[in-house]
């Protein structure tokens, strides 16, 4: 009798515990004091900087990150008319679009808050035995009314994510390795795998907090 | 005896933690269709071609309507600058009243866009006017 009731008492812990640990390693929690004071609604995503050798880096990121904000709950500015209206304005490059005053960007785009993204890596990398997507962008939120940083954050996605399940010994390696970078030319996998690291910038532990669009509200 | 279906109660209701602990998938705010794909295609192309955008977001538009799906923000903005690629300025216009009405979070901005030229670089001027750094200031 008293042995099952520590036994279930054993389980039930066991499931706590493992109910908190499955999503991720545990992180230092984010200070959001100044995001939460700030309460922005809507996003002006700035055309991310590009230091990656990949020229299409830029904009396979700018293209999938306002899917996972407009899903967070912010109005995101139409991220290509917001392209256009710089490049009609002489800012053609990341670089200058981000080195505007916050101010200025306010009032010509009216956002409450800005996202200046870096993308740090964007494309194939060969590795002898396997060929790898990677894409890693690196960014802050600003709040464009103040000018206070309120959200800075990382994020990595990698296609060797999902197969790393390969078969076949040495040869059939080289094979698929071949295989894995045309295929990723082909089909763009790299604008896939940005999506993925756009999805994760947001919602990962220490991402953005909800906007107020969102189906749940913020807390406090 | 009794015990065993509590063991078993309690077993469950871990999985069932596990399974859950990462979030349930919930229905998505909007309906992006192929917003997110348009998007990167003009981006690609340099903004050539918009006609076959134009034609693929317009019938999204309709089949979120018959199916009462929301309308992701953005994507009346990024129609109107399609029609505004290829010269129809009535459309580009209803399409950034559209978003205006959809998203009123976008009302400086839309407004902004469909001033006069002339107003428009006014609004320009006075925007660089606040000892803006010589950079910017000469790049807008």
């Amino acid at each position: 009798m008293m042995t099952l009731m520590s036994l279930i008492r054993r389980v039930g812990a066991v499931a706590v515990l493992a109910a908190l640990t499955a999503c991720a390693s545990p992180t230092k929690p984010y200070d959001y004091t100044a995001f939460k004071e700030a309460k922005p609604a809507s996003l002006l995503v700035l055309p991310p900087v590009n230091s990656t050798p990949d020229v299409n880096a830029t904009y396979g990121v700018l293209s999938t990150l306002s899917m996972p904000l407009g899903e967070a709950g912010y109005y995101v500015l139409p991220v290509t008319l917001v392209d256009e209206t710089l490049r009609t304005n002489g800012v053609t490059t990341p670089a200058d679009a981000q080195s505007i005053e916050p101010a200025k960007l306010r009032q010509i785009f009216g956002a409450d808050a800005a996202l200046y993204v870096e993308v740090k890596q964007y494309g194939s990398v060969y590795k002898v035995i396997s060929s790898e997507t990677v894409v890693e962008v690196q960014a802050k939120l600003v709040d464009l009314r103040t000018g206070t940083m309120l959200w800075d954050g990382k994020a990595t996605a990698s296609s060797a994510e999902q197969n790393n399940s390969s078969q076949g010994g040495l040869v059939g390696l080289l094979v698929k390795a071949l295989v894995d970078q045309i295929a990723s030319n082909l089909t763009d996998r790299s604008y896939q795998i940005a999506g993925m690291t756009s999805n994760r910038l947001v919602n990962a532990p220490n991402g953005l907090l909800p906007g107020p669009r969102a189906r749940v509200p913020v807390k406090n | 005896m009794t015990m065993i279906p509590v063991i078993r109660a309690v077993a469950l209701t871990a999985v069932a933690a596990l399974l859950t602990a990462c979030g349930t998938p919930q229905k998505p705010l909007y309906q992006w269709g192929g917003y997110q794909s348009s998007m990167y295609q003009y981006f690609k192309t340099n903004g050539e071609m918009p006609g076959d955008q134009i034609t693929q977001l317009e019938s999204q538009l309709i089949k979120n309507k018959a199916a009462n799906e929301a309308t992701p923000p953005g994507l009346h903005g990024h129609l109107a600058l399609l029609y505004a690629k290829v010269g129809n300025d009535d459309a580009a216009r209803a399409h950034l009243e559209a978003e205006r009405a959809l998203f009123p979070e976008s009302a400086a901005y839309v407004d902004f866009l469909l001033k006069k030229p002339a107003e428009k670089s006014a609004a320009m001027q006075a925007a660089a006017t606040p000892a803006a750094p010589a950079k910017a200031a000469s790049g807008v």
